[in-house]
């Protein structure tokens, strides 16, 4: 079920905008590359996933995807549909169900040559790999005194989804943060999961890649098999001058929910979307604070020792005297993920009390503007 | 502790007919005792690097532990002695692309596997010259050159990570269509790995994806202080815990050999190895062996009774294999007393190569820490930290 190809083979057909159709009629000799450009190919979060694994494992024959169901299943998000049948078993090997045991795999795999993508069918198993990622992953260049790579990426979603229950709504971040030696990741678009997952994949560093179980219908145009992103670059969402929001992942949407709220107020935030959780894009990040002298973080993780808490000690100790106010966090509670509806809710950060933290960093009315 | 499988008939099971035991042996034929005929299993040759590499190993082990007491080495130095045996009958077979995973009783597998024992004993003294500049230490030996994965300070992290090597391998013939990719791995570990979950785990994936893997249990009846036989349970009907009978249970051999005798466990591992590289899939030997020394040299090693010592040390491999070497006119006292001579050089030369090489200096604190150092992330300033002095001197601020 080559989906991607499929889509992209229609979608060229796809009725263009009406005032473009009209320059299609009249210009018929570019039309081909007009439609092109007027066309907005939007896939999915987990094709543009898809893509990127599949782009990379064509570009490179040592690059293979490990995990639970990835192959004949197809992945439980669909990150790997069809990929077995284009690549083989081995290429796209389906593990029992033994984390820290194919984790271990694939470090042994990496050391010895080969490119493993290891997927955690969902990031909170790998607590049980937590021994090889931490020990090996991370500390096997530094210990072996250089002279073995572990060139892994290990995927999965994580973060809360819709009632999934304490357990299968975990955010790993926080705990995998003080490993030395990994980089972590965090995917919240189409465009930036794409080109994100190929430079993870090229990438000589072992790379945990964080994406989101709720994200993976998100819709949006992903890059073209060139396209690899800067893997320790934050993202800047919005330009602003009021106050600087850093987030990540799903948060950055319920950011943007609450900015546009903001907006119509009259505030004008900037949005930067750290993508990088380790190691931090500090040129951004400073520039940004230096630009609105006030930060909100806002993340789904839990408060304690989180990234956020991380961040908001390396701005006061490096950036304390172009703050005009502390850093505020807006994090999870520090419970357990409820099953119950309101209680989840409860426990994860609200668009409305983004708004709220705007209004009281920088003042209960707009800013008068010049 | 021989394998003696008892038929226990209670009342229950009286009215059932016999379960015939299973013996588990080794997949060829298994290996005739040499007799008063003039023709050895083994080649002069083989023998005496066999000789050699115990012998390295045996005296390599001892000097560390002087070297220990006179405060050259620090932390937790686990010795091999009176366990050469599995060492030099499995390693000193592999080619230089067959991979090792040991545990942190690596010094004498890295040392049969080709690592210099000048890059051993300097990576004790944690000098730069050490096969990991020092940034290892006795647990965590690597080696690139002579495949050598390491070195694992927590028992059982190894065995996938040496799956993984095995997978490589047949990755290279299977999709990256090598045919001359048949390379091997090897991981050793003890008898208290033996209850780890990881193991399990590698035994199933071993054995479900027929990987080129030899799983080499070195047990030695205690895991620190804790017997072997109080720490793990007994297949029914057994008397005393069998590692090797697990083997079968993931369905591949499971094979029991007398560690202290070299040439019983080279041909062991030799059927092994060969099967492996046939694509025969993955083989469990348990050898059964014995630590001269402590746990560690830290350990007072008060818990094992000196009867027992006294037993195992009766049947040191060396003296072993050097009585049947003289017997069986493969090699004469004189080529013996070369062998030895050749050691002692070897182990006082890299005694004083460790000795007179230099520390690390701060400058190599940030540099192996990620092969990309882009890993580092980007300053403010939008240079990449690597790029910020102080980098290569290992002062700058990373994070």
């Amino acid at each position: 079920m080559l989906a991607s190809r499929n889509m992209r083979a229609s979608g060229a057909r796809v009725a263009a905008a009406p005032a473009q159709r009209a320059i299609l009629a009249a210009r018929s000799g570019r039309r081909a590359s007009l439609a092109a450009k007027a066309q907005k190919k939007e896939i999915m979060m987990w094709e543009a996933l898809r893509e990127a694994i599949d782009e990379e494992m064509e570009r490179d024959p040592t690059v293979c995807v490990m995990g639970e169901d990835v192959g004949h299943y197809g992945g439980s998000y669909k990150c790997t549909l069809g990929l077995y049948k284009k690549y083989g078993d081995m290429r796209v090997l389906d593990t029992p169900i033994c984390e820290n045991g194919f984790m271990g795999m694939g470090v042994g795999a990496a050391m010895t040559g080969l490119r493993p993508i290891v997927e955690g069918m969902n990031m909170g198993f790998l607590l049980l790999a937590f021994n090889q990622i931490s020990n090996n992953c991370g500390m096997l260049h530094y210990t072996s005194g250089g002279q073995f790579k572990t060139p892994l990426v290990i995927r999965g979603p994580g973060g809360v989804g819709r009632q999934l229950g304490a357990e299968h709504s975990q955010r790993l971040e926080s705990y995998f943060q003080s490993i030395p030696g990994v980089q972590l990741v965090a995917v919240s678009t189409v465009r930036n999961a794409k080109a994100l997952l190929k430079a993870a994949i090229r990438s000589d560093n072992p790379i945990i890649f964080f994406e989101h179980v709720l994200l993976y219908n998100v819709k949006g145009e992903a890059g073209d098999k060139d396209e690899v992103a800067c893997l320790e670059r934050a993202e800047v969402v919005r330009e602003g001058t009021d106050v600087s929001i850093f987030t990540y992942s799903r948060m950055r949407y319920v950011v943007m929910q609450a900015v546009n709220e903001l907006v119509k107020q009259g505030y004008n935030p900037e949005v930067v979307d750290l993508i990088s959780l380790k190691p931090f894009d500090m040129e951004t990040i400073s520039k940004s604070v230096k630009k609105t002298r006030k930060v909100i973080i806002v993340e789904e993780c839990m408060k304690t020792g989180g990234i956020g808490a991380s961040l908001s000690a390396v701005i006061h100790e490096s950036l304390f005297n172009e703050l005009d106010h502390e850093v505020v966090r807006l994090s999870s509670q520090d419970v357990p993920t409820a099953y119950a509806y309101e209680l989840e809710a409860a426990t994860i950060v609200q668009s409305s009390q983004v708004v709220d933290a705007v209004h009281k960093i920088v003042g209960a009315t707009a800013p008068v503007r010049a | 502790m021989q394998a003696m499988l008892k038929q226990q008939r209670s009342g229950v099971r009286a009215s059932q007919p016999a379960r015939r035991a299973v013996q588990i042996r080794a997949v060829a034929a298994p290996m005739k005792a040499a007799t008063s005929s003039k023709s050895p299993i083994i080649a002069p040759e083989v023998a005496k690097d066999l000789y050699y590499d115990m012998v390295l190993g045996r005296e390599f082990e001892e000097m560390c532990a002087q070297m220990y007491y006179r405060g050259k080495m620090f932390g937790f130095v686990h010795l091999y002695s009176g366990q050469e045996a599995v060492s030099s009958g499995v390693i000193r077979q592999l080619r230089q692309d067959d991979y090792v995973v040991s545990t942190y009783r690596d010094h004498v597998h890295a040392l049969s596997k080709g690592v210099s024992a000048r890059e051993v004993m300097a990576e004790l003294f944690g000098k730069k010259t050490g096969c990991c500049r020092g940034q290892g230490g006795s647990m965590h030996m690597f080696s690139s050159k002579a495949n050598v994965l390491g070195g694992y300070a927590f028992i059982g992290e190894g065995i996938p990570v040496g799956l993984g090597a095995a997978f490589q391998s047949k990755y290279r013939r299977d999709v990256l269509g090598d045919e001359k990719a048949d390379s091997v791995t090897c991981s050793f570990f003890g008898d208290g790995t033996c209850n780890v979950g990881q193991f399990y785990e590698s035994l199933n994936m071993a054995a479900l994806y027929k990987l080129p893997h030899i799983f080499v249990v070195e047990n030695n009846l205690w895991a620190i202080g804790m017997s072997h036989l109080r720490a793990t349970s007994r297949t029914a009907g057994d008397e005393d815990p069998h590692i090797y009978k697990k083997g079968e249970a993931f369905g591949m051999p499971g094979v029991l050999v007398d560690g202290m005798d070299v040439l019983k466990v080279h041909q062991v591992a030799k059927e092994a190895i060969e099967r492996a590289r046939r694509g025969e899939g993955p083989t469990l030997i348990e050898a059964e062996t014995y630590r001269f020394r402590g746990h560690s040299l830290a350990d007072p090693d008060e818990l094992r009774s000196k009867e027992e010592k006294a037993k195992w040390l009766a049947r040191d491999p060396i003296p072993q294999l050097k009585k049947y070497m003289l017997d069986h006119g493969l090699a004469s006292e004189a080529d013996i007393k070369a062998l030895e001579d050749k050691v002692a050089e070897v182990v006082e030369d890299c005694v004083k190569f460790a000795d007179e090489s230099p520390k690390p200096e701060r400058g190599q604190l940030l540099e192996n820490v990620f092969a990309d150092p882009r890993g580092f992330g980007i300053a403010e300033d939008g240079r990449y930290r690597y790029q910020l002095p102080g980098f290569s001197s290992g002062t700058a601020i990373v994070s």
